[in-house]
């Protein structure tokens, strides 16, 4: 126990007062102000002068349509956001440390609780890193499991955040259990493949686990097929609900400059208007192969936000015919990938990919011993939370909230 | 069918409590099984046969549970507001026709009645969500308020509308007008205003809007405002709140159906009673519960906006052109 008085410092503040005075800020030229800098408005602006009449109202961290533990410290007035200052870290596990810690293949299953709705993403953004790192090729049919998983991981994530959106203007969840009636079914394939539904870990270096079990392309052939009858269904019932557009149609714009100044990724971004999609711009594993379109939105809203994910699912079942049609025979796993043990030469890596959030990406660093140097993830889902304030401010409380569900936030992911 | 008066007070207070209490109970199991089939699951299943005996376990469970005020709180009108929510949806009870002679109280003036009644469930949440000292409740109240300005006018118009057409306030007395074939319903009564089923729509989203139920139901706005006004409230006092909604509910499609789709009158002229009463109203409800598993939230501004570029300027129109029609067509 370390006595404490008010006039010895502290730890922490000896860093900031101690031997070291601090330092004016440097008078040197203004912030840059190139395009797109003018339009984030300064964060903690003072309040004016009428602000006794607001609400500080804590949303969270256990609140019904936070999406876990998240917390929104919202400014109100009335009913209008005037502030909003998302606060996270209530899920931090230390993930990064962790895998800092342990060997690269022990970090696989570690990444499966990143995105705990895409595991299979998450697996192969890691394990496109550590492969780019120790250049470990991948066998054809892997590959072709892996889009396969991938894009099967896309649909389930997107059906399941139009579910949650449409939860959180109030439909008390019945587009979520119909988009959770074919997320079950996704389930039911990833047990078949991998034996876990949700914590799938099924990439490793240089391909994948295990080879398909029998049946499964007919299993994957017959959801597909089943695919677009459900969204014509589900679009037929929800797209022009006249209360689905009043909430949500020019509620929380994110200007197309805004969005790539903040760095923005997937859906997301692509609802701005913004042509980007890692898919088509980078062409990792054998995306050249596969003939599909990037959906883009109009204006940047929450409507936008979501037909985009909508028109995403139907391009990714066009990506799984395509892929269902080609899938070679051949060996799934590289046999001179080394799993355990493996030691890649130093050097640094960073892999990404287009995970149904965003870019997903993991940097290592190899200092040639059996477990990374340095291992860091760039979550799309935290990424993408910091200009919720930006989409918030002068809509409703109401509004915040659909507008965090359009977001497409997991805590897991955002906290790390 | 007369009673001395003690008797009859008697009969109808055990009569209302038991039909509100098993009303709010059993409506309860409807909606979870409505809305279960709805989102294509089974519901409650375990307590009973087909979980009829849910509602009976969560009584007792919300029975057992102390009832916390919170620190802080008003604690005078924190317990008042429950009984001030369930009062007057019972009071009303008291004129609602369900048969010929099955009146508690027949009354010249049970229409103006109900309606008066009905308003006061929203000074009840106003007064839980004002002293449960709960940023989310206050919001709930404020909005619950407002939401009232919106709906009370039209409704208030749909209703005299209708008064200007029955010519009476007695609730029986309009059903009685309404006998002989379904086309002698208030809301098929083309020949006295072509704009009847209109008005009878009004009347249905108003109904919505006052009982607090989805769309509208941004009083209790689950996912923005956790429960609204009933947020702080724990056990019986939620409870009761929760029977009062259904109570509320019972009350206004019992005035929907008295109103406009003929009360105990049966669609076909013969063989009118009690049990066409009812199915219409369990119809009606069946109606509710299914727009609230089924649409999104609107926003009250949505409501207000609703209300004051549609709802009104029709039913101020249905009311003119009633008055027109009464005036000059008819004798």
């Amino acid at each position: 126990m370390i006595p404490r008085n008010a006039d010895e410092p502290t730890l922490l503040a000896g860093l900031s007062t101690g031997d070291v005075t601090p330092e004016a800020p440097p008078a040197g030229p203004p912030p840059p102000t190139g395009p797109g800098y003018e339009v984030r408005p300064r964060a903690r602006a003072p309040l004016p002068g009428d602000a006794d009449e607001w609400l500080e109202v804590s949303v969270g961290p256990h609140h019904p349509s936070t999406h876990g533990v998240f917390r929104m410290d919202v400014v109100l007035e009335g009913e209008r956001v005037r502030r909003l200052k998302p606060v996270f870290g209530y899920l931090h596990r230390n993930h990064e440390k962790l895998a800092e810690q342990t060997s690269y293949l022990g970090s696989i299953p570690y990444t499966d609780r990143l995105d705990y709705f895409c595991s299979l993403t998450n697996n192969w953004a890691y394990v496109l890193t550590v492969e780019k790192l120790a250049g470990i090729p991948v066998p054809e049919r892997a590959e072709y499991l892996r889009v396969i998983t991938a894009e099967l991981t896309r649909i389930l994530n997107h059906l399941c955040l139009i579910g949650f959106l449409t939860h959180d203007m109030g439909t008390m969840g019945t587009p979520l259990m119909y988009a959770f009636r074919e997320r079950e079914k996704v389930l039911d394939l990833f047990e078949a493949l991998t034996g876990a539904r949700m914590m799938c870990n099924y990439f490793r270096f240089g391909g994948c686990r295990c080879d398909l079990p029998p049946g499964w392309v007919e299993g994957v052939q017959r959801f597909v097929e089943g695919l677009p009858r459900f969204l014509d269904e589900f679009e037929a019932l929800l797209s022009t609900n006249e209360i689905l557009l009043a909430r949500t149609v020019g509620i929380g714009v994110l200007p197309p400059a805004l969005a790539v100044n903040a760095g923005i990724t997937g859906p997301m971004l692509r609802a701005s208007g913004v042509n980007y999609d890692v898919r088509k711009v980078d062409r990792y594993g054998i995306y050249d192969r596969f003939r599909f379109r990037v959906p883009l939105g109009e204006h940047g809203d929450t409507y936008d936000r979501y037909m985009v994910r909508l028109l995403e699912i139907r391009e990714s079942r066009e990506i799984l015919l395509q892929a269902l049609r080609d899938l070679p025979p051949g060996p799934v796993l590289n046999p001179q990938a080394k799993q355990r043990g493996l030691r890649p030469r130093p050097g640094e890596a960073y892999g990404r990919i287009e995970a149904p959030k965003g870019e997903l990406g993991f940097y290592l660093i190899s200092d040639g011993g059996p477990n990374p140097y340095r291992y860091r993830v760039r979550p799309p889902s935290l990424i993408n939370l910091t200009i919720l304030e930006d989409l918030c401010l002068g809509h409703t409380l109401a509004d915040a909230v659909v507008i965090l569900g359009s977001v497409d936030i997991v805590m897991g992911e955002v906290d790390r | 069918m007369t009673l001395p008066e003690p008797y009859r007070l008697a009969a109808f207070v055990l009569g209302a409590l038991a039909f509100v209490g098993l009303n709010a109970a059993y409506l309860v199991w409807v909606e979870r099984k409505g809305a279960a089939r709805f989102q294509r699951r089974p519901g409650p299943t375990e307590v009973g046969p087909e979980g009829l005996l849910q509602p009976i376990a969560d009584a007792i469970k919300l029975l057992s549970k102390q009832v916390i005020v919170p620190p802080g709180a008003d604690a005078l009108l924190f317990r008042l507001a429950p009984a001030v929510v369930m009062a007057p949806a019972l009071m009303t009870f008291a004129v609602l026709p369900f048969g010929a002679h099955l009146t508690a109280r027949p009354m010249s003036v049970g229409l103006l009645l109900a309606v008066a009644f009905g308003s006061i469930n929203v000074m009840a949440i106003l007064l839980g969500g004002w002293a449960s000292r709960n940023k989310y409740a206050i919001i709930s109240a404020a909005r619950v308020v407002s939401q009232n300005v919106a709906y009370e006018i039209p409704l208030l118009l749909v209703v005299i509308t209708l008064l200007m057409i029955t010519g009476t306030l007695d609730l029986s007395e309009i059903v009685r007008q309404q006998a002989g074939g379904f086309w002698r319903w208030n809301v098929f009564k083309l020949w006295v205003n072509p704009l009847m089923p209109v008005t009878f729509v009004i009347f249905f989203i108003c109904l919505l809007a006052e009982t607090n139920r989805a769309p509208f139901d941004m009083a209790e706005a689950e996912s923005e405002l956790v429960a609204g006004a009933f947020t702080e409230y724990a056990g019986m006092g939620f409870g009761v709140f929760f029977m009062a909604e259904y109570a509320n509910i019972v009350v206004g499609c019992a005035l929907a159906t008295a109103l406009f789709l003929g009360g105990w009158q049966s669609p076909f002229g013969i063989g009118s009673g009690v049990g066409w009463f009812l199915l219409k109203l369990y119809l009606l409800i069946f109606t509710v519960v299914w727009i609230r598993w089924t649409f999104p939230r609107t926003q009250f501004y949505g409501l207000l906006n609703l209300s004051w570029k549609i709802l009104i300027p029709i039913s101020l129109g249905t009311l003119g052109l009633t008055s027109v029609l009464l005036k000059f067509i008819r004798p």
